[in-house]
């Protein structure tokens, strides 16, 4: 009897329910997509990820084979002259050579890939950690709630950039800064800090999620804690969750280049296979020891990082303007 | 309320505490000390130095003293205590606490950190304080500018200014604007030590870099949160008994808008402070974010501890006087 009364049931209410979450996102994409800065920003940095992973075959040149004999030192971009021939502009090269040959364009290709990979596998790290201690200390009990902010006000306390200087200065000799020409130290530098607004965002809207009567009626309904957290609160909380995960993204970009800047980022390598050759941030601390003798080094990776950091910022705003219509 | 700040007064404490240990810990797994930077001294001289100044001893627990003092038939708890914590940590530890930051090692300690810190101080907080007065300035003007003229052409620019503040680090600023400077308008923007005595011309350039990312935060929050009021009922009310739109603009509005700001001074001490040691380094400004800076690599173990514990402090408080000027300021919100 039970059988024959849910059969026709469920379907309908599966779909109803489906329909409902899909016209929600729709809604959300629609309101993006009309933020025309926003889906200029989201086509750009889709470029960016093509230009990452086929870095090889757009480079002109090795990243990291010094060249010096046809590409010389210093070489200009390709649209400024020079008296010296070793030094005049020439297509082969657009953004010139720096000082050991090596061609500029093809490193700046190549750097995309360390700016692309910091920013998103730090935005997943440090969003899985602030979500889960969000979670925990909003639904769990008063106590776990205490004792979780206490400690994330103590990790909010750090000055993140001195507290970054630090840890690379500490473990960047050890083998675990060595992984991946010290990439993956740089992950966990950068999401061990910045993990504590997205835990204080998310117990927030745990908080207040958690006492509406769609909860009350799904735990009368016999629902576990874990299904509740799960299907009940963690979708409803998503929302600020895929926004400032959007924004964490340039903050965690910055940093990178930051510390690759002040020398203790990224390793630069001289492998000539090597997947991760170099930084921008190290690009631009290169260029900033030789603007006068050639300019581009300088401008090339500053003018490219700085628009990967703007379309990721655009992309955020026009996310958190599409997901909570609220808050303009 | 009283009790409320005090407990807050109080949580410093620990938080400072945790900082202190964290950053202890840190700075001594990183290789090499502070006697490593110039050429290499001699063993006997480099073990002399180090007892001098305690780096000797161990980083910790002192349990080798603890078991000496107990040997010689010491029974007095407290000094075996004493003893027990003979250790670096504690000992800079104590004396902190007596106001003693230790001695600088970059100096070979003919200085001491809290007199470098003292003499460094002013030129920072300078830097902040100019910093932080141009964002304001700027930042709410634009903000309410853009959120009056929503969807002109003005507030495109706004838009994309204060985007560009948030978005683009204050290292690229600060390395093109000394270029741009240098190249175009030949003025170099690095100046010498003694200019930057008083408050001097020198400050202005490091000074609007620094400012620009709280500049971007402010106008971005005056903007939404103008547009945010701009909706309340209170508004219509005051526009349907005929109020001049200026008037609306500036005594409802505005007065309301302004109060969201409060809640960003927090990110933007995090965000001066982050920003002074880039912009510092860059422009060679002899105040403390440089110091931290150059302290790292010359591993002057007592430099970073003070410039880092003082930084964390300076943030704490930020935070804690937003937390508890809010309270003051919106009386909506309880105190728990």
């Amino acid at each position: 009897m039970a059988k024959t009364v849910a059969v026709p049931l469920q379907p309908g209410a599966a779909l109803t329910h489906r329909r409902q979450v899909r016209s929600l996102r729709r809604a959300a994409w629609q309101r993006f997509r009309r933020n025309r800065l926003a889906l200029l920003s989201l086509i750009y940095i889709g470029v960016l990820v093509a230009v990452a992973l086929s870095a090889p075959l757009l480079a002109p040149h090795n990243p990291v084979q010094s060249d010096i004999r046809a590409a010389g030192a210093f070489r200009q971009a390709a649209w400024i002259d020079d008296a010296n021939p070793q030094r005049a502009g020439s297509w082969t090269y657009p953004l010139g050579s720096d000082s050991i040959g090596r061609d500029v364009f093809s490193r700046l290709l190549f750097g995309t890939r360390v700016s692309l990979l910091v920013g998103l596998i730090t935005a997943l790290c440090t969003l899985s950690i602030g979500v889960s201690v969000g979670l925990a200390a909003g639904y769990g009990g008063k106590r776990t709630d205490n004792t979780l902010m206490r400690f994330t006000d103590v990790v909010y306390a750090f000055p993140g950039l001195l507290f970054f200087i630090v840890i690379q200065i500490a473990f960047r000799d050890s083998w675990a800064g060595n992984l991946l020409n010290g990439l993956v130290l740089l992950f966990v530098t950068l999401s061990i800090v910045s993990w504590t607004n997205v835990a204080r965002l998310v117990r927030g809207e745990v908080l207040s999620v958690k006492e509406r009567e769609f909860i009350e009626s799904a735990r009368a309904s016999g629902a576990g804690d874990r299904r509740i957290i799960f299907r009940h609160i963690f979708p409803n909380v998503l929302g600020p969750i895929i926004v400032s995960g959007a924004y964490i993204i340039p903050g965690a970009i910055a940093a990178e280049a930051t510390l690759s800047y002040l020398g203790i980022g990224v390793r630069p390598s001289v492998a000539l296979d090597a997947p991760f050759p170099t930084s921008w941030g190290s690009m631009i601390l290169d260029g900033s020891k030789s603007w006068e003798s050639q300019p581009w080094m300088l401008l090339g990776p500053s003018i490219v990082f700085a628009s990967v950091t703007l379309a990721f910022t655009f992309v955020g705003d026009g996310l958190r303007d599409a997901i909570d219509p609220r808050q303009q | 309320m009283a009790g409320y700040v005090v407990r807050r007064v109080l949580w410093i404490i620990p938080v400072l505490l945790t900082v202190a240990v964290i950053t202890f810990f840190l700075m001594y797994r990183a290789p090499g000390g502070p006697w490593s930077d110039r050429r290499r001294l001699p063993e006997a001289t480099e073990a002399a130095l180090n007892a001098k100044f305690g780096l000797d001893k161990p980083l910790w627990f002192n349990g080798r003293a603890a078991s000496d003092a107990q040997a010689r038939g010491e029974n007095n708890l407290l000094r075996v205590g004493r003893a027990y914590l003979d250790s670096q940590f504690f000992n800079y530890l104590f004396g902190v606490a007596r106001g003693d930051f230790g001695p600088s090692y970059q100096s070979r300690g003919t200085e001491s950190v809290q007199s470098v810190l003292r003499r460094e101080f002013p030129t920072s907080a300078k830097l902040g304080l100019v910093a932080i007065t141009l964002a304001l300035l700027i930042g709410i003007p634009l903000g309410i500018v853009g959120a009056l003229r929503q969807g002109s052409f003005f507030d495109h620019l706004t838009l994309i200014l204060a985007t560009t503040g948030v978005a683009i680090p204050s290292f690229v600023v600060a390395v093109l604007a000394i270029v741009f400077f240098s190249s175009q308008l030949g003025i170099t923007p690095i100046r010498r030590p003694e200019e930057w005595d008083g408050l001097s011309t020198a400050y202005l350039l490091p000074a609007i870099v620094l400012g620009l990312g709280p500049m971007a935060l402010i106008a971005r929050l005056t903007r939404s949160a103008m547009v945010d009021v701009g909706h309340q009922e209170y508004i219509r009310t005051a526009r349907a008994k005929g109020l001049a739109e200026g008037i609306v603009a500036r005594r409802h509005m505005l007065r309301n808008a302004l109060l969201p700001i409060v809640t960003v001074v927090g990110p933007i001490a995090a965000e001066l402070v982050t920003g002074s040691i880039i912009v510092e380094s860059i422009f060679n400004v002899p105040g403390m974010g440089r110091e931290f800076v150059t302290s790292i690599s010359a591993r002057d173990y007592s430099m970073i501890m003070g410039t880092t514990l003082f930084y964390a402090f300076l943030v704490v408080l930020a935070n804690l006087l937003v937390d508890v000027s809010y309270s003051f300021l919106d009386p909506r919100i309880r105190v728990a």
